[in-house]
């Protein structure tokens, strides 16, 4: 049935997490659920892509988290110390309910789906992933956004003695991200807390992270401890280490390249060693749903 | 130094060429039995770069090594012919698995991108190294104009390392390493040059 040689992606072929989703589903997740296996309750998305995702083990191996250290595989490897219940999130600036919010009430009546989107990396690889989460927009009207705010700010979690990577300054920690009120109130901006099912594995970004499609990777912000509610573009870290190199907006964009490396094209893990490249697509392919974000703008000019 | 010097002697130089391609083999092994983890490409073409600095570091360090007394001459060649051998397989990677041989992108990469050119330029400054490798070319061109001509591997060694510190983000600890080694490999050289110059004026 199989061919020879396997390969990465044969090791969570499709039709076994469909049927393993399907199990659950009918059979109610807390009874079927393995102790260490926490099943989430969620809903397709119309949103989703029918692209065949990556395998559980590409997307939990293969992952940029310099917080863990800066090798593909470190995060997978140095991320399990990391602890991730209790957890909280700062919620300030211009909200009218701020506050440090338990995990639990992030997550309160947020409805959860499951979003499988395209993942583009500025180094000009690609995924697809099957995230599980909720619409950013849910929980910024639930704190309410004041009339002055125009942007969103991020922060990573800085606990070093559980994050490597973090006992050197490869970057300024912590690790910061933004986008403009609008981009975040995009329907397709989610903030994930589940892959494939079940809750996020750390190197993921546990317990929640961003995942904002249509940019580059590194604007989608693992292991968030703080939103704030802002009006000036706030500071992010790849935009601070190297301001010629990445942008604010870091759209992804076939037409402007890195300044040291072409973006037109794209390796998507698990093709293969003869799987070569992509093209890449505006916008990864959700050019329907953001370029009216960008009307006007030169995006050579606001990369 | 004149045990080891004597060690040395005792290893024959076909030793060394079959040690050197003990890497590629494990490469090879490991893409086919799934062992290098989910971008197999990336890491082949990491590998097979890492390997041709290592042999060129290696390369050049033999010169400083015989000033101190420690004379491994004969093993020059094979270790220059092993750096050409992983920087030509590095490249055929570039060529065929990570760009799929995409011959407009490539071509667009090869005047634009300065990482590529760099790069480009260190494996082209190896051909002619590789070409009069042989004993009869060595004796075509002369000592003093052979000597000259490889020299050359300067160029190829400290490309190399520029090549690999421009392809990463941030500053990671490898690139910087081997760009480390090659500076104080040709500084030594720098070095010993000035100290002879000022011996020869006084």
């Amino acid at each position: 049935m199989n061919k020879a040689p396997l390969r990465w992606s044969d090791v969570t072929p499709r039709h076994l997490w469909l049927n393993r989703r399907a199990f659950i589903a009918g059979a109610g997740a807390a009874a079927v659920a393995g102790p260490a296996v926490a099943g989430l309750t969620y809903s397709p998305s119309a949103y989703s892509t029918s692209e065949e995702p990556n395998s559980l083990e590409e997307i939990t191996s293969y992952n940029n988290f310099y917080e863990f250290g800066t090798g593909k595989e470190d995060p997978s490897r140095n991320a399990g110390a990391l602890t991730t219940d209790p957890w909280s999130i700062v919620i300030d600036g211009l909200v009218d309910r701020p506050g440090s919010y338990d995990l639990a009430d992030v997550l309160k009546d947020q409805p959860l789906e499951e979003r499988i989107y395209r993942f583009r990396c500025v180094e000009a690889w690609s995924m697809i992933i099957p995230w599980i989460g909720f619409q950013l927009s849910g929980l910024l009207n639930r704190v309410g956004v004041q009339p002055g705010a125009k942007y969103v700010a991020f922060e990573t979690l800085v606990r070093p003695e559980e994050m490597p990577g973090q006992q050197s300054p490869i970057l300024d920690w912590p690790y910061r991200e933004g986008l403009r009120l609008d981009e975040a109130m995009n329907p397709l901006t989610i903030l994930a807390t589940g892959l494939y099912g079940e809750v996020l594995p750390n190197q993921n970004g546990a317990p929640i992270r961003l995942v904002v499609p249509w940019k580059y990777g590194f604007k989608s912000i693992k292991s968030i401890v703080r939103i704030s509610l802002v009006a000036e573009e706030p500071p992010t870290t790849w935009n601070m280490l190297q301001p010629s190199e990445y942008g604010f907006y870091a759209n992804v964009n076939p037409t402007v390249d890195h300044p040291r490396w072409s973006q037109a094209s794209e390796r998507r893990i698990g093709a293969g060693l003869f799987g070569g490249r992509q093209d890449t697509l505006m916008f990864n392919g959700y050019e329907e749903e953001v370029a009216s974000l960008y009307s006007g703008m030169d995006l050579a000019k606001f990369y | 130094m004149d045990r080891l010097n004597a060690l040395s002697r005792r290893v024959p130089v076909n030793a060394v060429y079959l040690a050197g391609v003990l890497p590629f083999l494990w490469i090879v092994w490991l893409t086919l039995t799934n062992g290098l983890g989910p971008d197999p490409v990336k890491a082949i073409e990491l590998r097979l770069g890492e390997l041709g600095l290592q042999f060129l570091v290696a390369g050049l360090a033999i010169t400083p090594l015989r000033w101190a007394g420690l004379n491994l001459i004969r093993f020059r060649r094979a270790v220059g012919l092993l750096a050409f051998f992983y920087v030509s397989m590095h490249l055929l990677a570039w060529v065929t698995l990570d760009m799929g041989l995409r011959w407009e992108q490539m071509a667009a990469d090869l005047v634009k991108r300065w990482y590529i050119i760099i790069g480009m330029l260190a494996f082209a400054t190896m051909i002619p190294l590789a070409v009069t490798s042989t004993n009869a070319a060595i004796r075509r061109l002369g000592p003093a104009a052979w000597n000259r001509l490889h020299r050359l591997v300067y160029v190829s060694a400290l490309g190399g390392a520029i090549h690999y510190l421009m392809l990463v983000k941030a500053w990671p600890v490898e690139p910087l390493a081997y760009l480390a080694a090659v500076v104080v490999l040709l500084g030594l050289r720098l070095w010993r040059h000035g100290r002879r110059q000022v011996a020869q004026s006084a």
